[in-house]
């Protein structure tokens, strides 16, 4: 038994300890809005706060996760997360939408870190999110967006 | 907005207080009547195939193409909002499922998506659409207030009388269903636009940044399976023997399923179906199967140029390079095979039950997918259905004329018997999967006299055809010449008195298949980095030089228009090289500059690209400057980092992101876009963007530094 509170609701799974958070996040919540995109921590699509900071979740086994916090794209809230919002409606930053919820959920960290990142910051804090689409154009202004949304 | 759930909306209604549900008429029968239909000529499918209004004032706009970022869903709607006068608030899109006869892509004939045609097989047909609904909401409003029709106004969604009656669209939604549609309703003239032509704001954007927008394997119907495959690993191999005790062992683990495609996992859950697979062992008999290493196969294209070739464009005489006093200059140009690796790997949902099934996933090809799940399931085609989902990419993967995804699904689903599945590829299984963009060698002899005047261009080509073998063939293959192999290469618009385009046709078992800009993708590639050392050899400017070959007219203006954008003063500036490409593909004209720096790491660094863009009128400027980023940053991260390796037997070396690398967000450059305003009709932008970013780097990275890129990727070394 792994009991694991995500997005503030506490939840006890009896799977296989290998399983990954990825897989019960989707399959056993439906909690479909983190991505598969590769499996091996490559490419950021399955983007989710674990304890404040970010975690890839097809790679973190439930095994590992007893008593942790786990905040999904669906249960996210608070001035950098709807300045993020803002900024990615208002820049029409997504093509296909695979990546985006990664996208949002690191680009969203960084700003609680950070909150004026440079464009070196944005491109340390978004290098772990792929997007095939190429959108980082976009990704980066909506960025700077939100960042001054919050300022202001 | 949510697509999901205004497109089941659409589809499961069964209130009629919808123009599309309450208009009896035989549409299918007027389909397949009318005359050689084309883009410029719908053919008369009423209104009600396409545009739904609701009481709520909501429009939807059953969306005929897939949106997989490209962006149809926005400019479709855009096109009947324009028509319909509608408030673009009040704007919503539904992907349309499968149907041929109401939904074909008017320059196909089948329904599907591909060749960036949405805008420009659309733009009629939907702007009558829009523009038929008004009529008719127009129509029941007069009648409604006993006022003549002429009378009423349309405006940002309401419609007026000069008496001072208004309504929003909803009020009349019911009672302009029984109106008839007027076959052929005047189009508004373009100086009448009000949204054509201006930055709308995607309607998908909002539940594609939140998490809640619905894609295939976002989908759990009761009861679900879920199933991976193990498939062969070289290509061509089929299943030798079948060990799934351990598998079977699995906890989650239901069954295990022999079918032709390989060995089925089926699952409680996808966790288990990855567990179970691993735990498979499976032999693969090889005998007959493509065990050629990398170098063997580009050895074989190399070679290929020596044998038979097929003549593509011929014109003037070559022997003019062998006039003395003219400088020849030869180069080779390798390009390996590439995975389109979309974000959202391939997978599929099926429900099989009661002589019928309904599959729903990212199909691109509707026309070729849905005959074959009967044809797999040996059910009537009437009995099989498809929804039509979002997909996360695709850039050509998902539109399979071998209909190879949905006919592996169908065999999941006859394999497991009544029940609902899911299907879904691993990242491995993507990039190991094959259907890629083919390897290619293009050997080019070229000569330029004393006064630096080109007087020889021979551009010889060897590749696998695309079309050959699949139901395009007749369309695209003429005399041994796939259109797709030498497209880009052919018809070029510089003034080449005397050349010659050949092609050898490669014959190999790994599956190939169109990746974004087909075969402009190399085409373009090989045909500008020549024309450049063609340039040099004459000491012309690349862009100069460019401009002098070109007649006057659209291309001419894109290059000119890129060269002040980025305040061209030549090709090496100091410590920054730069280059120029440029490209016609799907009838768009692109040309684009980069901006390379030498930083050590062995290959360019890309600070900044200008883009300059002529693809007729621009229905929404916001997605055709996304569309030339996107595809830049697309083009750019390929010709630096990416190949399909075979190793030894034939394995494919490459597995997933660490050793296939995508383009990340410090590598992106700035990126600016200009679109060339013309009232010419609209043309496709979801390819266009990606030929002339290659080349544009390669030219600069020799400007720079001098070394000439004559295989791909530039840094060959990481794809080890």
């Amino acid at each position: 038994m792994t009991t694991i509170t995500i997005n503030g609701e506490s939840h006890d799974f009896n799977l296989d300890p290998d399983t990954p958070l990825l897989w019960v996040l989707r399959d056993e919540l439906k909690m479909t809005g983190t991505k598969f995109g590769c499996g091996v921590a490559q490419c950021g699509a399955c983007t989710v706060m674990l304890n404040g900071m970010p975690r890839r979740s097809c790679i973190t086994p439930i095994k590992a996760l007893d008593g942790a916090e786990v905040t999904t794209i669906e249960g996210m809230s608070g001035p950098e997360y709807d300045a993020i919002q803002a900024a990615w409606r208002a820049i029409d930053v997504p093509q296909c939408g695979w990546c985006q919820s990664g996208q949002v959920m690191s680009a969203t960290m960084l700003l609680q870190q950070l909150p004026a990142p440079s464009d070196e910051e944005i491109d340390q804090a978004m290098a772990g999110n792929v997007c095939r689409c190429a959108t980082y154009h976009r990704i980066r202004a909506a960025i700077h967006d939100a960042a001054k949304t919050l300022e202001g | 907005m949510t697509v999901q759930t205004s497109r089941r909306g659409f589809l499961r209604a069964s209130a009629g207080l919808v123009i599309a549900m309450a208009l009896p008429l035989p549409m299918r029968v007027m389909a397949q009547e009318a005359a050689a239909p084309s883009a410029a000529n719908p053919p008369p499918i009423p209104p009600n195939a396409f545009v739904q209004i609701a009481p709520d004032d909501t429009v939807t706009v059953v969306i005929k193409h897939i949106e997989f970022g490209q962006g149809p869903l926005t400019g479709l709607a855009t096109l009947v909002a324009e028509e319909l006068d509608a408030d673009w608030a009040q704007m919503r899109g539904a992907l349309a499922p499968a149907n041929t006869p109401l939904y074909a892509n008017l320059l196909m004939g089948a329904q599907g998506t591909g060749g960036s045609t949405a805008i420009a097989n659309s733009f009629v047909q939907m702007r009558r659409a829009g523009a038929q609904a008004r009529a008719m909401l127009v129509a029941a409003a007069a009648a409604e207030w006993g006022v003549p029709a002429a009378e009423i106004t349309v405006a940002k969604g309401r419609i007026a009388h000069p008496s001072g009656k208004e309504s929003g669209f909803g009020a009349f939604a019911e009672a302009a269903a029984q109106q008839t549609a007027p076959e052929a309703p005047t189009l508004k003239t373009p100086d009448q636009w009000v949204l054509i032509g201006t930055d709308l704001p995607k309607l998908d954007t909002a539940e594609k940044s939140d998490g809640k927008a619905i894609f295939t394997l976002d989908q759990y119907p009761e009861g679900l399976q879920v199933v991976v495959v193990a498939h062969p690993d070289v290509f061509g191999a089929k299943v030798g023997s079948v060990d799934d005790t351990a598998a079977l062992a699995v906890a989650g683990v239901k069954a295990v399923r022999t079918i032709p495609q390989g060995v089925a996992v089926y699952a409680d859950n996808t966790f288990a179906a990855l567990k179970g697979r691993k735990a498979l062992k499976v032999t693969w008999d090889t005998s007959g199967a493509e065990t050629r290493d990398s170098a063997a196969l580009l050895a074989a294209h190399v070679a290929a140029l020596d044998g038979e070739l097929h003549e593509a464009e011929a014109a003037g005489d070559l022997a003019a390079m062998d006039a003395p006093g003219v400088t020849v200059v030869e180069a080779e140009y390798s390009f390996p095979f590439l995975a389109h690796a979309p974000m959202e790997t391939l997978d599929g949902v099926i429900t099989l039950g009661d002589g019928k099934a309904h599959a729903a996933f990212g199909s691109q090809f509707p026309t070729f997918d849905q005959p074959a799940i009967a044809q797999t399931l040996g059910l009537p085609p009437e009995a099989v259905t498809i929804d039509v989902m979002l997909a996360g990419g695709s850039f050509g993967r998902r539109a399979t004329p071998d209909a190879h995804l949905a006919v592996e699904l169908a065999e999941v689903a006859k394999a497991g018997g009544p029940g609902s599945y899911k299907l879904m590829w691993t990242r491995e299984d993507d990039i190991r999967g094959g259907y890629y963009r083919p390897m290619s060698v293009h050997r080019f002899r070229g000569a330029v006299d004393a006064e630096g005047k080109i007087v020889g261009w021979q551009n010889l080509v060897a590749t696998k055809s695309i079309a050959a073998g699949s139901p395009m063939e007749p369309m695209m293959v003429r005399d041994g010449v796939d259109s797709t192999s030498v497209e880009g290469s052919i018809g070029l618009p510089y003034a080449l008195p005397n050349k010659r385009i050949a092609l050898a046709n490669v014959e190999t078992l790994i599956p190939v298949l169109w990746w974004r800009s087909v075969g402009s993708s190399h085409t373009a590639f090989a045909t500008e980095m020549f024309m450049d050392e063609l340039l040099q050899a004459a000491g012309k400017d690349p862009v100069q030089g460019r401009l002098d070959l070109l007649p006057d007219g659209r291309e001419k203006v894109v290059i000119q228009k890129v060269a002040e954008m980025a305040g061209w003063k030549g090709a090496k500036q100091g410590e920054k090289g730069y280059g120029i490409g440029y490209a016609k593909s799907f009838g768009t004209y692109v040309a684009q500059i980069a901006e390379v720096e030498d930083r050590g790491t062995g290959y360019p660094h890309v600070t900044r690209v200008w883009c300059a863009v002529d693809c007729g009128i621009a229905v929404n400027p916001n997605i055709v400057r996304a569309q030339m980023e996107g595809g830049i940053g697309f083009g750019l991260g390929t010709a630096l980092f990416n190949a399909v390796r075979f190793g030894e037997g034939g394995h494919v070396v490459q597995s997933n992101f660490n050793n296939y690398r995508m383009l990340r967000i410090a590598e992106m450059p700035r990126v600016e876009v200009e679109i060339i305003k013309t009232d010419a009709d609209p043309t496709g932008v979801g390819e266009p963007g990606v030929p002339p970013i290659g080349p544009a780097v390669a030219n600069a990275w020799r400007a720079l530094t001098g070394k000439a890129t004559r295989a791909l990727p530039m840094l060959s070394e990481e794809i080890a």
